[in-house]
């Protein structure tokens, strides 16, 4: 491809890192079923053991309590699945709170479970994407079994208090779920500083292969099977292992853990200089989320242009190579725009004209320079296209 | 490595075509003295049109838009100035978006309604002119499609409620018209009508 390619959509998917593809590869030979007892399987069972204490070592959790899934969507669904079961056996505790702004594997679930006739409640974000710790206290009571806050927001890239909301949910004898999958590689995340009794990741956010990642139970917290049908991940998750894909979750744990406070900086330093320079460059904008790098997951840079619409930005960045994402409901195939940024207060116009521009490891400064050339004519023509007042 | 996988674009050629080299803008600063103009949709939906049309000896001589929209919005209001310039004022006024879609290859289905807007407009500047020149107007009323078969509900007699403001919600709709009230096959249909007209005109 001669294409000059910008991939600027790494909240939505990263590229595998040539690291974890080579580690890999290198292993091709590991194809026995890992629950074989000879000697081919139990070679993949080793493998697939070492990967499962990088990923413990990664979020600072006991080896056991590691529980490899299809990814953060299954792992998310796996347990509120466990609380809905525990609904229909007759507990007490049957009521579910998230935050309105969750991804949705997680929001499209509950939606789904509230159509059934189970008690879920949204509880409501600040202006920059902020779950309101005192809305989420107000929401409680002792009829909650869990809590489920997203540790970083994949749209606006605001960080959560998962550690409050936990110890919230934990003195009204609640359990606290944190769907940790964009947070991974970009901030550190330990389920025990948090205090999370599950937490769900995928691969493919930190450079690691599709189609693998892992929820965190926490050592005798509820645990029921979501797919049933064999014994592997001591009969919670059935299904035979994906050897490489494990190992390349394994592999790409490992870099996230090493690199993880350079990775930190040489994303937010890319992010403010796109940013300054978008602020400098193109008249009339509005940064959605916090500007905060305590606040700020370090990729993620959500703007709008007001007077311009967000498909039709989308498609002439494409244009020149530039990949990006928006919270424009034509992007969306529905008429209504991003619900996280409108969870967050914004504007409708605003969330219809917003777009995410991710940053990953593969980035660099270059790119930044090339948005900054390309960008400002496209929004100048967008908005020269646009109703303007007359 | 593999053979390479090629991607399409998101839309057909024309539409790129038309996204990339809009035809008939109506540029800032141009000295165009628009006859009529029609401005339908809001910046809240997403989507907002305003056309502008010359008229002469009852053809429209020329057309310029603006679009708030997304790039279907965009080609199909580029398109449909193109087809629109040289038509007869009842010509321009039967104009429908399946015509445009179909100058533009298609559009997927759930694009279709990016595609209506450009006709609204289109038929909201012939009223303005015919109104501003205090000409009759014998096309008002001729596009209507049946919805509700029982009650003789058209789309347009739920687009004129919805642009008034009369009527915001099903029930409304149904207290206003009858619709819906003897077979019922139609409410299906009657809800998407309901739906794209509160969707352009505004909640």
């Amino acid at each position: 491809m001669d294409r000059k390619t910008v991939y600027l959509d790494n909240n939505g998917t990263t590229r595998m890192a040539d690291e974890v593809a080579a580690f890999m590869h290198a292993n091709d030979d590991l194809y026995g079923n890992a629950s074989s007892m000879h000697t081919l399987g139990r070679q993949a069972a080793a493998g697939i053991e070492w990967a499962r204490g990088e990923v413990a070592e990664l979020i600072d959790a006991d080896k056991g309590d590691i529980y490899f899934t299809s990814g953060a969507s299954e792992s998310n669904n796996t347990v509120l699945n466990i609380f809905r079961d525990r609904a229909d056996d007759g507990d007490k505790r049957s009521r579910i709170i998230i935050s309105s702004v969750e991804h949705p594997a997680t929001i499209e679930t509950v939606k789904y479970l509230k159509k059934k006739g189970y008690s879920i409640d949204l509880c409501p974000v600040d202006e920059i994407g902020r779950l309101r710790l005192d809305e989420l206290e107000r929401l409680m009571g002792d009829d909650v079994s869990l809590v489920s806050v997203m540790t970083g927001n994949n749209e606006s890239g605001t960080i959560q208090p998962v550690k409050e909301a936990a110890e919230i949910a934990h003195r009204y004898g609640a359990y606290f779920h944190t769907d940790a999958t964009q947070a991974i590689g970009k901030i550190p995340v330990s389920v025990k500083d948090i205090g999370a009794d599950y937490l769900s990741l995928s691969a493919h956010k930190f450079y690691g292969p599709k189609g693998i990642g892992v929820l965190y139970a926490k050592h005798g917290v509820p645990l029921s099977p979501f797919v049933h049908g064999g014994h592997q991940e001591k009969g919670v998750r059935a299904g035979t292992y994906s050897n490489q894909a494990i190992l390349g979750l394994g592999k790409a744990a490992e870099l996230a853990r090493l690199g993880l406070a350079e990775e930190h900086d040489r994303l937010w330093a890319m992010r403010e200089a796109l940013r300054k320079g978008i602020e400098e460059r193109i008249p009339d904008v509005v940064v959605n989320g916090s500007n905060d790098e305590a606040l700020c997951l370090p990729g993620t840079l959500n703007i709008s242009f007001p007077s311009a619409e967000g498909e039709s930005i989308l498609l002439y960045l494409d244009l020149e190579g530039i990949e990006v994402s928006t919270g424009s409901a034509c992007a969306t195939g529905s008429l209504e725009p991003s619900y996280v940024l409108l969870a967050a207060g914004l504007d409708v116009e605003l969330a219809h004209g917003s777009i995410r521009f991710s940053f990953g490891r593969y980035n660099t400064m270059d790119d930044v320079d090339y948005v900054l050339e390309k960008l400002p004519p496209i929004i100048e023509r967008v908005r020269a296209m646009s109703t303007r007042k007359v | 490595m593999a053979e390479s996988f090629m991607a399409q674009w998101v839309y057909t050629d024309t539409v790129k075509d038309h996204f990339i080299n809009p035809r008939n803008l109506w540029k800032e600063g141009e000295d165009f003295k628009a006859d009529g103009v029609g401005e339908v949709g809001s910046l809240a939906c997403g989507d907002q049109m305003r056309v502008g049309i010359k008229v002469k000896d009852g053809r429209i001589s020329d057309l310029r838009w603006l679009t708030y929209g997304c790039a279907s919005a965009i080609a199909s209001t580029s398109m449909m100035s193109e087809m629109a310039i040289g038509m007869t004022l009842e010509e321009a006024y039967h104009l429908t978006p399946s015509m445009i879609t179909d100058a533009l290859g298609g559009l997927p289905e759930h694009k279709f309604h990016c595609s209506v807007l450009g006709d609204k407009a289109l038929r909201a500047a012939i009223d303005d002119y015919l109104e501003k020149n205090n000409l009759p107007n014998p096309y008002k009323g001729t596009t209507a499609k049946i919805i509700c078969e029982c009650k003789g509900v058209t789309d347009q007699m739920i687009e004129e409620l919805v642009k008034n403001g009369k009527v915001s919600t099903f029930d409304e709709l149904q207290k206003e018209t009858g619709c819906c009230t003897a077979c019922g096959k139609c409410r299906d249909r009657i809800l998407e009508e309901l739906n794209e007209c509160l969707h352009i005109y505004g909640k």
